[in-house]
């Protein structure tokens, strides 16, 4: 055996730069960095990739891919990565966004850009916080849930209710895959990956808007260690935010959303007419 | 001395939405244009558009226009009732209001100025050029002002009246034609 | 030469911006400059363009900082309420050094104010469209003709400067007709090797940024920015002077106030007045140079605006208060008659003795 070549079993995806992140202990954003490099790696797509970063802890994401980037304002991604990908129809576009970047001051973004069934792919990270801004209040944070910004609890009375995303744009018809993952185990990292990458594929195969969603932690902004963050992460968040396949037209028989659009409307005589 | 009206020309169209008042303005502009005059057409425009007053400012001069916004129009067609209310004490002393007979029952007084009546939807109406009387004013408008040479304002509706739309060409043309005889 | 065409000031904007190689146009419907949108929504899936309605102006202009960063010629256009929404996405362009054209056809404000034409937006346009130190050229046409030439000019100057260039205009340019001869269609572009294309394995990555969170680094970057700024200032300077060489009273004016003040002045040497017009062309840069060589022979300045009195101190400072600077104008959408300003022009006259 010792004449054997040494094999490497594991290294950094070359379409992340080999620079330090500037992540928290235990937070699970690195983690989703490597998978997204990982699907670009393995796809052989790091020259036609562009990613957009958001506002939020993933801000200086540009910094950390290989691939060119674009610093969007915060909740712009969606609008930005419109343009770059009609700017370059053949590029592979994602964005990469928190909860507060998409779900709040992003929601007409948001939505509008997957109604739109932009070819782009969204990686959403879903903590339930602020992160950057120090742990207040977002769109997704649970009933209850102390923030800086809900030091009572999440109070549904006056703050109203969290957003599920995925469950919100399923009904829309320019979406094409939205999945709902997340990091907390080897299996469910391997899930993750497997979803990030059919997304990038299904974007390449020009089938609509992707979306992968990633319940997290924010063990720094919840106030626990990473263990327990996963571990509250798994009684709280992913009963509210149940993991699953929320659309897939592919898996429901249809070639791209146009076609499961047009079915859907089929008794919609407007809608069955011919383009001009 | 009454005024050259090829040298300088104001004009306030005035009506209805619909009644083609922006269209008529056009037809001047353009004739101006190709006789190689200074030209603006202005249309008001936002709410008052919707099913309300609609008027345009055309201003034809052989000097670089200033306010295309005119104040003190030379002449004002006037296609409705309320534009000739709004409109009446406007024209310039000496100047020249144009009004549809047909439907503007009430025509107010002055004797510093020339008022032209026309029953133009009606005439429009008996020679089958319906929704055509905005173009027989036109053709009044240039027989009472001269303000451009007859082969310009003859090619200015072949210029604006677009190839999918040329079968309009030709009732365009005699309804015109009508204006500048009655 | 090719030949006049009869267009409002809105659709020869859009046919221009086409010429100068724009195939990509995000809006958002708002009176008085819906033509841009429903013109460019004619012609671009014709001429393999994107025409997008965008779901907000705050979505439009980030479409823009995309579609700069990706190294496109773009272009969006708004009225005043809609520009105030903009003011995000222009600050952005300017912190990542990106091109792109906006115009804002203006109608009254503050607040949703009237539909009407205004020039109530100079400040914002040369002082602040969005937070953060930064400039961007404003170019102000005052004929049809001059929204189709200026526009053409601003993709040049945008990607020669790498900023967002503003044209300035109000509901009168927009809406009116006059005769305009298009500029040809541009053939030839500068290379943009900086832009986010996808780096193809050839280069190390491009990255459009705003980020700095290092002061010391941002005030660098601010610097050198500063140094462009400066040198637009020396050379970018646009103005047209009108009897202005012997002219006791300069009438400076803008935009559409400047015809009314040009009648104006014509009325005021008809009646004796050495009346004259100085017309800034861009608005930043302020041409102070021409201003100021106007300084030995004029007595008085008149700033003639559609406001309740912005550029008057742009005037002031050019002119470093030499002499009196007053401002005569109407705002809230009225436009002002050119008796108004003979009448302004003739009382500073008087005062000055001139």
């Amino acid at each position: 055996m010792a004449d054997k070549e040494p094999r490497i079993v594991f290294q950094r995806p070359k379409s992340l730069l080999p620079v330090q992140m500037h992540y928290c202990p235990g937070c699970p954003h690195g983690i989703v960095h490597r998978l997204i490099g990982e699907a670009i790696d393995k796809m052989g797509i790091e020259g036609t990739t562009v990613g957009v970063a958001p506002v939020g802890c993933a801000v200086m994401a540009y910094d950390y891919f290989a691939c060119d980037m674009i610093e969007a304002a915060h909740g712009r991604a969606p609008a930005v990565a419109t343009a770059v990908k009609r700017v370059h129809p053949e590029n592979i576009v994602f964005s990469y966004q928190g909860d507060g970047d998409l779900a709040s001051i992003g929601m007409a973004e948001t939505v509008h850009a997957a109604t739109r069934g932009e070819n782009i792919t969204v990686i959403f990270y879903n903590n339930a916080i602020y992160g950057m801004t120090g742990g207040q209040m977002a769109p997704t944070s649970l009933p209850h849930q102390v923030t800086q910004t809900s030091p009572y609890g999440r109070d549904v009375h006056t703050a109203g209710y969290p957003i599920r995303v995925c469950e919100l744009l399923k009904d829309l018809d320019g979406v094409a895959y939205l999945e709902r993952v997340t990091v907390d185990t080897p299996s469910h990292v391997r899930k993750a990956k497997r979803a990030i990458q059919k997304a990038f594929t299904y974007q390449q195969e020009k089938r609509g808007y992707t979306l992968i969603e990633i319940v997290g932690t924010c063990s720094t902004n919840w106030g626990m260690t990473p263990l327990e963050s996963m571990d509250w992460m798994r009684e709280n968040m992913l009963p509210y935010y149940p993991l699953g396949v929320y659309k897939d037209i592919v898996a429901e028989g249809y070639e791209n959303i146009h076609e499961a659009a047009k079915d859907r409307a089929k008794n919609v005589p407007i809608v069955m007419q011919e383009a001009n | 001395m009454p005024k050259d009206y090829s040298k300088d020309l104001k004009i306030i169209f005035a009506g209805f939405g619909g009644q083609g008042l922006l269209f008529a303005g056009k037809i001047v502009a353009q004739a101006g244009l190709l006789d190689g005059k200074e030209v603006s057409w202005l249309p008001s425009y936002g709410p008052e558009m919707r099913g309300g007053t609609c008027n345009c400012s055309v201003t034809v001069s052989t000097d670089p226009v200033g306010s295309p916004l005119v104040v003190e129009p030379d002449v004002v067609v006037a296609m409705n009732q309320p534009s000739v209310y709004k409109f009446i004490d406007a024209v310039v002393p000496g100047g020249l209001m144009i009004v549809d007979s047909t439907l503007v029952p009430d025509i107010p007084e002055r004797d510093d100025i020339a008022i032209v009546k026309v029953p133009s939807t009606q005439l429009a109406d008996e020679a089958g050029f319906k929704q055509l009387a905005n173009v027989i004013l036109t053709g009044k408008l240039y027989a009472e002002t001269k303000f451009c040479s007859k082969d310009a304002i003859d090619a200015a509706l072949t210029k604006i009246i677009p190839a999918r739309k040329a079968k309009l060409l030709e009732p365009n043309q005699k309804a015109l034609a009508m204006g500048m005889d009655l | 030469m090719g030949e006049k065409v009869l267009m409002k000031g809105n659709e020869a904007v859009a046919a221009s911006a086409v010429r100068a190689g724009c195939r990509y146009y995000f809006g958002y419907p708002i009176t008085p400059q819906t033509e841009v949108a429903a013109y460019m929504s004619k012609i671009m899936p014709k001429i393999g363009g994107t025409f997008l309605q965008a779901e907000s102006e705050i979505a439009a202009i980030n479409m823009l900082y995309g579609a700069g960063a990706a190294g496109a010629r773009a272009m969006t256009s708004s009225s005043s309420p809609g520009i105030s929404l903009k003011g995000e996405g222009i600050s952005y362009m300017a912190g990542a050094d990106l091109p792109g054209v906006i115009l804002n056809v203006e109608r009254g404000g503050p607040g949703l104010g009237s539909i009407q034409p205004s020039q109530q937006d100079y400040w914002q346009a040369t002082r602040a469209m969005g937070h953060g130190d930064s400039r961007h050229i404003v170019y102000a046409p005052n004929t049809v003709q001059e929204m189709a030439d200026l526009v053409y000019l601003a993709f040049d100057k945008a990607d020669e400067y790498l900023m967002p260039v503003v044209l300035l205009a109000d509901g009168l340019l927009g809406q009116m007709m006059e005769p305009v001869e298009l500029p040809p269609e541009k053939t030839e572009f500068p290379e943009k090797p900086w832009a986010t294309t996808g780096h193809h394995n050839k280069r190390p990555h491009n990255v459009a940024n705003s980020l700095y969170l290092q002061a010391d680094k941002l005030e660098a970057k601010l610097r050198e920015r500063y140094a462009r700024y400066e040198q637009i200032e020396k050379t970018e300077q646009r103005s047209e002077a009108f009897m202005v060489d012997d002219a006791d009273i300069v009438v400076v004016a803008f935009g559409a106030s400047a015809r009314i003040a040009r009648s104006a002045v014509v009325s005021a040497r008809a009646q004796g007045i050495k009346a004259g017009l100085l017309r800034p062309i861009t608005l930043w840069p302020f041409p102070n140079d021409s201003l100021e060589a106007t300084v030995p022979q004029a007595k008085a300045y008149l700033s003639v605006e559609m406001n309740m009195g912005q550029m008057v101190d742009d005037v002031r400072l050019a002119v470093h208060d030499a002499h009196p600077v007053r401002f005569y104008g109407r705002t809230g959408g009225v436009i002002p008659a050119p008796g108004e300003v003979l009448d302004a022009i003739a009382k500073l006259a008087q005062e000055v003795g001139a």
